[in-house]
Order: C-alpha cells, then sequence, then structure tokens
C-alpha cells in the first residue's frame, strides 16, 4: 500500500469507498493493520523548525501524530498550528480538540480551517480542567463536551451544515476520533459510556494510559460483547514511565492516569528505572495487541520521545512495516 | 455538603415515581396554563422549581432538565458541565478531577440510574445544551413538549 497518496495541503483528493477521510489513518485501520500514533507535545515557541524536530524524532516508527490542544490545561503552540507545520511536510497529523478553551462557535472555525489545510483526523476530547495546568485562573468553557462536540463534526461532514443548521459549501473529510479511559470509576459505566461516543460519531478510539493489563482485558471484553470493537478501531495508550518518583508524580498530578502499585514497586526495585520503564511499555505493547479489539497502540512518551522509535521496534508490532515519513523514498 | 442532593440520588427510584406523578398533574394543568399563557407562568413556576429542585438535587436551572436520564442527579453540577457521562479525570476514590471533595457528579448518577425503573435512559444522548434557556422553567418547557405547544419566541423566559 501506498502512503504517499494523503493529501497535501489545499488539495482534495477523491474519497475511497466507505470512507469518511483521505487520511492516512483512517486507510491503514481499514485495512487491517495494527496502527501506531504518538502524541507530539507542543513547543512553547514561535519557531516552526521546533515542531519538525520534535515530529523527525518519529520518523520510521509512526503512522500519525497527535497534536495535543493545551495538554494538562497547560499553554502551548496551538493544535492546529502544529498541524498545519506538519501539513508542510507531508506528515499525517491528528488534531486534538479540547472543550475547555473554546466554545461552539471557534471550535466550528477551526476544524473548517484545519480540513482545509489537509488535516483529515480529529480527536475530539472534552479536556482537563483549568486547575491542573500553568493558568488556573482562567475561565474554563466547557460549552460543550466530547460526545456533543462528536456529534457537532458528524453533522458538519455527513450533513455539511454547522450546528446552526446553516450550510457548508465543503464539508471537512475528517476521520472522528475519542478519547476512553477505562482504568477509572465507574467502571461499569465505562463501555456505555464508549458505546455513547461511538453512536455521537467517534471512528476511531485513543485510550488512556494503560499501565494494568487486567482491567483492559474487562473492559475490553465487555467492548467486544457490545459489539463496540466492530464499530470503532481501538488504539491503546501506552508509555515508558521515567523512574518511579515520576511514575508517583503522574498518579498524583496528571488526571485520569492509574497506575498500580505494582508497576511503581517494579520500577523502584530495578537499577536501572529508565531502561525498566521502557521494558514494561514494550511488555504492555505485546500484551494489549493480543487483547481482542485492539486496532494499534498510542504512545505517548513525554519527555522521553527518543525512546519511542526503539520501543516500537523492540515490540515488533509493526511487523516490518515502515511508517511513510518525509525522504522514505529518497535513496 | 452535597449530602441532600446525594440522599436524593440514593433515592432515585422514589423520586422518578414522584416525578413521574407530578409530570402528570402538571400536564392536566395544561387547559389553566394556557388560559393565563405560558410566558406569563414561565417566571412564577421557574422560581418555584428553582426551590424545590435546588434544594432536592442542587440544580442549576439549566432549562433542558435531565433528571430523568441522569440517575436523578443534576450533571450541570459537574465543574465541566458533562452531560453524557463522566470525564476520564474522576479520581480513583470516585470522587471529581477538579473539586476533590466533591463525589463525581456521574458516580452518583450512575448509581442512581442502576436503580430506577427507566434506568437505561442514562445510555441516551443528550444534546448540547441552549444557553438562552438558562432560568427558566424545564418542568413547563416538558408539559409544551406533550402538548405541541411552540417554543415562547424559541428560548423561553
Ligand atoms: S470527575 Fe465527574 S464531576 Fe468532576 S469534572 Fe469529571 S465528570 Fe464532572
Amino acid at each position: 500500500m501506498t502512503m504517499l497518496d494523503n493529501p497535501a495541503a489545499g488539495h482534495f483528493l477523491p474519497l475511497e469507498p466507505g470512507h469518511s477521510s483521505p487520511g492516512r489513518i483512517e486507510k491503514l485501520l481499514r485495512a487491517g493493520e495494527f496502527t501506531v500514533t504518538a502524541e507530539l507535545s507542543p513547543p512553547d515557541s514561535s519557531d516552526p523548525e521546533e515542531v519538525f524536530e520534535k515530529a523527525r524524532i518519529f520518523d520510521g516508527s509512526v503512522d500519525a501524530m497527535n497534536a495535543t490542544d493545551g495538554s494538562g490545561a497547560n499553554c502551548h503552540m496551538s493544535s492546529v498550528a502544529v498541524c498545519a507545520i506538519l501539513r508542510r511536510a507531508n506528515y499525517s497529523a491528528i488534531m486534538q480538540v479540547s472543550c475547555r478553551d473554546r466554545n461552539r462557535i471557534a471550535i466550528q472555525g477551526d476544524v473548517l480551517g484545519a480540513a482545509a489545510i489537509g488535516v483529515a483526523s480529529i480527536l475530539c476530547l472534552t479536556g482537563d480542567g483549568v486547575q491542573a495546568g500553568d493558568h488556573p485562573q482562567a475561565k474554563p468553557v466547557f460549552d460543550l463536551e466530547s460526545i456533543t462536540l462528536l456529534a457537532m463534526l458528524r453533522k458538519m461532514r455527513d450533513e455539511s451544515r454547522f450546528q446552526s443548521g446553516r450550510k457548508i459549501t465543503h464539508p471537512p473529510r475528517v476521520f472522528l476520533g475519542a478519547a476512553a479511559n477505562p482504568f477509572r470509576p465507574p467502571l461499569d459505566f465505562r463501555p456505555i459510556r464508549l458505546a455513547k461516543k461511538i453512536e455521537a460519531g467517534a471512528q476511531f478510539i485513543q485510550t488512556q494510559y494503560c499501565f494494568d493489563v487486567e482491567r483492559l482485558k474487562q473492559f475490553m471484553a465487555r467492548v467486544c460483547d457490545m459489539g463496540l470493537h466492530k464499530k470503532a478501531f481501538i488504539l491503546v495508550g501506552v508509555g515508558p514511565l521515567a523512574s518511579a518518583r515520576a511514575a508517583e508524580w503522574i498518579r498524583q498530578h496528571v488526571p485520569g492516569v492509574h497506575i498500580p502499585d505494582s508497576i511503581i514497586k517494579r520500577l523502584a526495585g530495578s537499577a536501572n528505572q529508565k531502561q525498566e520503564g521502557k521494558k514494561i511499555c514494550i511488555e504492555m505493547i505485546q500484551q494489549v495487541r493480543e487483547i481482542e479489539g485492539v486496532s494499534g497502540v498510542h504512545v505517548m512518551a513525554y519527555r522521553q520521545e527518543e525512546l519511542v522509535a526503539e520501543i516500537i521496534q523492540e515490540s515488533r508490532v509493526l511487523g516490518g512495516r515502515t511508517p511513510w515519513y518525509p525522504g522514505i523514498d529518497e535513496p | 455538603m452535597y449530602s441532600v442532593r446525594r440522599w436524593a440520588s440514593r433515592h432515585a427510584r422514589f423520586f422518578e415515581a414522584v416525578y413521574n406523578g407530578f409530570e402528570a398533574v402538571l400536564t392536566s394543568l395544561h387547559p389553566l396554563f394556557r388560559r393565563i399563557g405560558y410566558a406569563r407562568m414561565d417566571k412564577p413556576v421557574a422560581a418555584v422549581e428553582k426551590l424545590v429542585k435546588g434544594f432536592l438535587f442542587d440544580t442549576k436551572m439549566c432549562g433542558s432538565c435531565t433528571l430523568g436520564a441522569t440517575g436523578m442527579v443534576c450533571p450541570m453540577n459537574c465543574p465541566k458541565s458533562m452531560r453524557n457521562g463522566p470525564c476520564g479525570g474522576v479520581r480513583s476514590n470516585g470522587h471529581c478531577e477538579i473539586k476533590p471533595e466533591m463525589p463525581c457528579v456521574w458516580v452518583d448518577a450512575f448509581a442512581g440510574s442502576r436503580l430506577m425503573r427507566d434506568g437505561d435512559r442514562i445510555q441516551g444522548i443528550q444534546a448540547m445544551v441552549d444557553h438562552r434557556l438558562q432560568g427558566s422553567s424545564s418542568w413547563l418547557r416538558e408539559v409544551r413538549r406533550k402538548k405541541g405547544v411552540p417554543e415562547i419566541g424559541d428560548a423561553a423566559g
């Protein structure tokens, strides 16, 4: 399969039958390839080169990069701008949209603009509360939440209409995604919530960090019972922990991350904690790949991005496939 | 704090029945409401509604009430205004990501829904809020919906 046919900015490629976007991620997932995405943390800078530097680290190991939208409620370069820069080099970008900072008017405008520059996938998030970040004094917007956001974007795409009903001349051809957190209470409600997201329009799912395979298995069993794995592609969130101390810090400060004591103990008891964290991540990828209904992994390696290539290579999940990157075909 | 509304959610089945009965009574008053005029009725009814629902459920009077579909818990007490289920930030003890002292609204809502006769309504998708309806009576809106009376100038009040 050639991956060169991702649309260049400003060009509209014809859609393949049954596809909603011309993007690489949708093609791979529909072709049944185990897909790898990674989180790109936008720079605190106005220099586009810093975006390219971050992107190049993932060359040849990931199929698309998520441009986060003020993640953890911290201020960084906007996700739409990061995507615009990535699209200049024909990288495949998943634009994250959070409901914390913008209302329905702002978001719809951003989505049209993003589609115009060749963004083919959008991840719809509610977003962390402002208390989690560096501007706790800010006004939280939350005009929408992930599910109403999904429904709104699906309407823009499938009915060519704004939420107001006003006509859009060329609809945004986007593959819609949502997050899921199988690890936090109320656990019995989590599969129902996923079903609602899929009903509202989610076509792919990226989960919160998985450090507890047993809990994920219970969740996925329920998801498969409900037939949800046939309606959306599920990518499980993974990532290396730098040390037991870092893991403890994440547990306390990053909303929604569940790290069992056993993982922290294992890290603490190791002579090389960073190496052990990477090993845990590789094992996790290999284990989740065996679970029914899992279509790929989403790697979040904040401040350890340089490990991603090794992690993907050593876990051998790509089975010899090399994801497209600029320059892959140069001799 | 939160004790009355949590108590109410633990008795969601009872309040569901009371609510359904009350709704039937209100609906039967439709001819009277129509005679007086829904627009004129909205303010006084909303005031009573605020008092009753505010006391029992801590409701925020968004004007698009979901109590019956959300375990007799008002989702507008969620700091993120989540109307379709819990965010991913719920703490492992079931408390809110943003207000650590408050049990997550959706943990209570889901528990409440499990007690209700029509608890599976929690699986339905709630549309986004129409912020113009803030403060208006959702009781009267429900009666109007049942009786096919058009909205007053779209937004009531
Ligand atoms: S933890 Fe519960 S109450 Fe708090 S913001 Fe999330 S969904 Fe709302």
